[in-house]
């Protein structure tokens, strides 16, 4: 019961998953071309549903988050994009979405010209360990995107 | 150049810090490792670390700045408040979090801060007690012992207290429930070692009431030890029992040394 | 002083009860209930907004930057799934 190091054991379960619903999402949606590991197809699916049909290209979108999460219910997380943002360039929206959640929206952040720096931080759930994925729309139309894998931690000996 | 960090209040339901820098509003050198004893603190996560540190973004201080608004709040048939009798910032009760539970002559045995409330309540304000677990006692609990902060906890355990020390203690080393475990095999015995998934601590209780990532809010030592005490199957004893009373009373001298954290937040 | 960036940490006490919980002794689902909408309009318009899920954690907290003009009303808004709103109005004072 009681063991003196941390093993992270990745799953049979979650291997399936990532090579199985990878390829799928990468062939059938085609907006993550290049992409080793893509996002699911829940996830694609937000995406073009906020953005349209553009292609989000990578670059950036920095996100900012534990590598372990302890606890899935509060997990912090900060998201910036590298911008001026003067009135004739700067972010519009920060989408952020979370691949394996129930549903994957987990936020949607407006930002101005007058915001002065398109950074925020806010605290999210996630029920399972899976990829966050920040999209940002900028005012000259372009979309670029972000993604970082985050561990969940769940089981234990609560009280 | 430099802006105030302000924190301001409406109806008790939001705080709003603006800061020219992202700074953190809490200063003083906190003690989170006291001899060989160490706080709940250095067992988290970074960026649990992080949510405690950070009084604009630690949401337990919604429940501190509610207990301010409960201070001043004329309560009861007397027609006072708290602060009626203690005075506005409650200068005489700075290190409460840091001494309770205390031992009361009246009543010849350990009280605990939540029943040391109700007392004064009742006898000096003429007003219903609060419930052991509801938003205001667990706010009132995080306010007076949030006043203690950065003190080193510093319970009595000598003249009328040693028997009810050393019940706490027997208490804490006994093995119960189902899983025949006591309180120093996980927190004594194997703290720092893995139980499955979560990483065990000291057990300490110098952040209470402490904003459990678990809870989704604040939550009292008498809850834990509930929590505690059903996970290893045995049937526990209710908010505000002498058994509690003196197991709290062991836990915080287990802690002595250890800065007052309240509201910490945990796991 | 005008044109500095500052930063606005904010928090809300609210349940952000997601919809997907099941009461353990009825076995009911308990329905959702969230804050859906922030909004903080600082010289007469919005220059910073969100629309939150059921993902956003309890207790929501947002950091975000504001980039001062004039001496006014920051005014932030919440509001939930029933259309119920919360305000706050922090006073800044811009020199320069």
């Amino acid at each position: 019961m009681f063991e003196k190091s941390i093993t992270h054991k990745i799953r049979r379960r979650d291997l399936l998953a990532m090579s199985g619903t990878g390829v799928i999402a990468v062939a059938g949606i085609g907006l993550f071309a290049g992409e080793a590991m893509a996002d699911s197809a829940a996830v694609a699916k937000a995406i073009k549903k906020s953005v349209g049909g553009k292609s989000p290209k990578t670059g950036r979108v920095t996100l900012e988050l534990p590598q372990i999460a302890e606890n899935g219910n509060t997990v912090p997380i900060a998201v910036e994009v590298k911008s001026p943002m003067t009135a004739k360039d700067y972010v519009k929206a920060v989408h952020i979405y979370a691949d394996e959640n129930p549903v994957p929206n987990v936020a949607t952040f407006r930002f101005s010209p007058e915001s002065g720096k398109a950074r925020v931080s806010t605290r999210m759930r996630m029920r399972k360990s899976q990829n966050i994925v920040a999209v940002a729309e900028m005012s000259d139309g372009s979309v670029y995107m972000g993604k970082k894998a985050v561990k969940v931690t769940i089981g234990g000996c609560g009280g | 150049m430099k802006k105030q960090i302000q924190g301001i209040l409406i109806g008790a339901a939001v705080a709003v810090g603006v800061s020219g820098f992202a700074g953190v509003a809490d200063a003083g050198k906190m003690v989170y490792e006291a001899g060989d004893r160490k706080s709940g603190y250095t067992y988290a996560t970074k960026a649990t670390q992080s949510i405690q540190d950070d009084d604009l973004a630690n949401p337990a201080y919604l429940w501190v700045d509610e207990g301010d608004a409960l201070w001043n709040k004329i309560d009861g048939k007397a027609g006072k408040s708290c602060a009626s009798c203690h005075g506005g910032k409650v200068v005489r009760l700075n290190d409460v979090g840091a001494r309770y539970p205390v031992y009361n002559a009246k009543l010849g045995k350990m009280q605990s801060l939540e029943q040391r409330i109700n007392q004064e309540r009742k006898e000096k304000m003429g007003a219903k007690p609060y419930k052991w677990e509801s938003k205001q006692m667990l706010s009132m609990t995080a306010y007076i012992r949030n006043l203690s902060k950065g003190k080193p906890m510093n319970v009595s355990i000598d003249g009328p207290v040693i028997p009810f020390f050393a019940k706490g203690k027997a208490f804490y080393e006994k093995k119960r429930g189902q899983l025949d475990m006591s309180c120093k095999i996980c927190h004594e015995d194997n703290a720092g070692n893995m139980i499955r998934a979560n990483l065990l601590s000291e057990g300490q209780s110098n952040g209470f009431p402490v904003y459990r990532l678990k809870w989704q809010k604040p939550g009292s030592i008498h809850r834990r030890f509930r929590g505690c005490n059903k996970q290893v199957r045995a049937k526990p004893y209710g908010y505000g029992s002498d058994e509690y009373v003196n197991l709290e009373l062991y836990v915080a001298w287990r802690g002595r040394g250890l800065s007052v954290e309240t509201p910490a937040v945990r796991n | 002083m005008k044109g500095e960036v500052f930063e606005v940490k904010s928090l809300v006490s609210h349940k952000m009860e997601t919809g997907l919980r099941k009461n353990k002794k009825t076995g009911k689902k308990i329905p959702r209930d969230i804050i859906n909408k922030f909004s903080v309009t600082y010289g007469g318009k919005e220059v910073f907004g969100a629309d939150w899920h059921p993902a956003v954690s309890a207790n929501p907290y947002t950091s975000f930057f504001v980039k001062a003009s004039k001496s006014g009303p920051v005014v932030l808004k919440w509001t939930d799934d029933a259309g119920k709103v919360t305000e706050k109005t922090v006073k800044i004072k811009v020199s320069g």
